[in-house]
């Protein structure tokens, strides 16, 4: 009993050390927005007099309320659309063996390792001349476009591994396609679909460069994107700095905290194919 | 793009499957059927391919088209023929910015992928549901965050009253505190450290996944055979884990040539150029120089050195 604990103290501590490191400078951000506001605090201190209200006022200077509303339209904007033009497209290079399919699912991989970089610029421009420049109309539209590489590669692994008996199967009895693929391969594709949707949502939640390119007002931009405004607005204030910057990361953390499992086999899925 | 080998099996086999081959021969007006309901499958396909050629393709060849262009964004563009690529590769900053994302990897992709060896190789037996829960979710935090969070996060632990130089004082290390991001030569280091803190958990996670995927006897009969951990390691670790350590590598060295959150929200490039990287000056050249045709040029090199880095390591790290 003694040595396995003298065995396994060790790991026990390195894993915590390591699990440390990883919120550390979350923590150091807690500690410095409890402290009074105005007050210079220190790097990081256990808060004697913690300031509840800092956040309060947070959440009221940096906006957050109107902030949520704009990340839930771009995510239910993009999200949903995206999740299910994917599908269709992966169904029909998988299953429909559409002819060209395979040029297209080619195209689609080249687009795997395209940074936004390339993008971004070009598609301020073209934006502008579609006149959807600080709309948020014009952030969803490309977000959409740019999720397709790895949506449809995500869902063709998963159209790949239906077995042929039950696409067969939804195929008989002169189902057209669209009925098959609503009523049988979809219901069926839902746990891909899910995963899918979870880190769609995150990187949709999280996008910087083009929110901040494309939209103006912080407040049409996603919860990453408005840090910018708010930081350039509060960056002498450390107390209501850290506060707010703490609220913004919040809804992620809660969503991430109440789903865990879910994204945890998203995200490690996720990494493996991408 | 890992397992694109892996599944490209199935879907032979379901392929075989398939009764579409062996009809192919009962008759020209089935098969012109076939054919028609085939390209009716199109109509799936569609909505994707409008979106990713106008919304991607279209914006890519946009940018290739600038870059052989000078161009302030709004005047009439002038030709520029090959001057901006040359300009990438000898205009100081541009320079600068392309060598700072490799000093990046260093810190973005292999410091991360080394502690993630290190802490999973040896935390391997914690069986504790309960611990290895609670450090899960904490080293996931980093990854589920924004970068520019992480950014704002780490500008306060650099600040002269951060913590940073608050723990190397209270280690009797005062003389080495500094305003790290206001530093020329370690601000560059103290940006590459948040994107190993951002990578390590995902990394060490990944890598721990792959090493429950070992079989546990084989440890086992290293053990009887006198191995020591050290050779464990080399011999059934490392090897065991070669697509998972291909996928960290993969992930993390992109992040490091296309950073752009985490370099912008904590140092814009600066102290003058010293932290600067391709994704900072492409924003900065179009945006705040107006020089869009020198933008484009050095995005398109950009996006062909990920590439060119890329392609070889899926090819190293390919399974057997």
């Amino acid at each position: 009993m003694l040595t396995r604990l003298r065995d396994t103290a060790p790991k026990t501590f390195l894993l915590s050390a390591a699990a440390l490191f990883s919120v550390f400078p979350l923590l150091s951000m807690f500690s410095a927005a409890l402290a009074p506001q105005g007050s210079a605090p220190a790097g990081i201190s256990v808060p004697l007099d913690p300031q509840w209200h800092n956040f309060v006022d947070a959440w009221n200077v940096a906006n957050i309320t109107t902030l949520l509303q704009s990340s839930v339209i771009l995510v239910l904007g993009v999200v949903p659309v995206a999740v299910l033009i994917s599908a269709m497209a992966a169904y029909a290079i998988a299953q429909l063996r559409i002819p060209f399919g395979g040029v297209f699912y080619l195209l689609l991989v080249f687009g795997l390792t395209l940074p936004f970089e390339i993008v971004v610029v070009p598609l301020y421009y073209q934006m502008q001349s579609l006149g959807l420049l600080n709309s948020r109309l014009g952030l969803i539209l490309p977000l959409i476009g740019l999720n397709m590489p790895f949506a449809v590669y995500w869902m063709r692994t998963h159209f790949q591994s239906v077995p042929a008996d039950i696409t067969e199967a939804s195929m008989i009895d002169g189902a057209g396609s669209w009925t098959a693929f609503r009523h049988i391969q979809l219901p069926l594709a839902v746990p891909a679909l899910a995963s899918l949707g979870v880190l769609m949502f995150l990187s949709t939640w999280n996008q910087f460069l083009l929110a901040i390119v494309l939209i103006d007002d912080p407040d049409k931009r996603t919860m990453a994107g408005a840090l910018q405004g708010f930081v350039g607005a509060h960056s002498t204030d450390v107390v209501l700095l850290n506060a707010g910057a703490l609220m913004i990361m919040a809804p992620t953390i809660f969503v991430f905290v109440v789903f865990q499992r879910y994204f945890v086999r998203a995200m490690l899925a996720g990494a493996v194919k991408g | 793009m890992t397992t694109v080998d892996g599944t490209a099996a199935p879907a032979a086999q379901a392929g075989a499957a398939r009764p579409a081959r062996p009809s192919r021969r009962a008759g020209a007006g089935a098969s012109a059927a076939r054919r028609r309901a085939a390209w009716a499958g199109w109509l799936f396909a569609l909505p994707a391919l409008v979106m990713y050629a106008v919304f991607e393709l279209y914006p890519v060849f946009s940018a290739v088209q600038y870059s052989f262009y000078d161009w302030d964004g709004i005047g009439v563009a002038s030709p520029a023929g090959v001057q901006n690529y040359v300009r990438v590769f000898t205009e100081p900053q541009l320079v600068a910015s392309i060598a700072h994302s490799f000093v990046l990897i260093l810190f973005f992709s292999i410091l991360p992928v080394t502690l993630g060896l290190v802490v999973a190789s040896i935390t391997r037996e914690i069986r504790s549901q309960f611990a290895g829960g609670v450090a899960r979710t904490l080293m996931f935090l980093p990854q589920i965050i924004p970068g520019a969070a992480s950014a704002i996060a780490w500008t306060w632990m650099y600040s002269p009253d951060g913590a940073v130089n608050q723990l190397l004082s209270a280690l009797g290390l005062g003389a080495f505190t500094r305003t790290w991001l206001g530093d020329f030569t370690w601000a560059l280091p103290a940006v590459g450290v948040i994107g190993t803190w951002l990578a390590t958990g995902l990394c060490t996670l990944l890598l721990l996944a792959g090493i429950g995927k070992i079989d546990a006897s084989i440890y086992e009969a290293a053990q009887i055979d006198g191995a020591n951990r050290i050779q464990q390691f080399f011999a059934i670790t490392l090897p065991g884990l070669r697509s998972e350590i291909g996928v960290c590598i993969t992930i993390t060295v992109i992040a490091a040539l296309a950073s752009f959150d985490v370099v912008f929200m904590s140092t814009q490039g600066g102290p003058g150029y010293s932290t600067t990287v391709p994704g900072v000056q492409v924003y900065q050249l179009a945006f705040t120089e107006n020089r869009v045709g020198q933008s484009s040029a050095l995005a398109v090199v950009l996006s062909v050195l990920v590439l060119a880095i890329i392609l070889p390591l899926q090819r190293l790290f390919r399974e057997r």
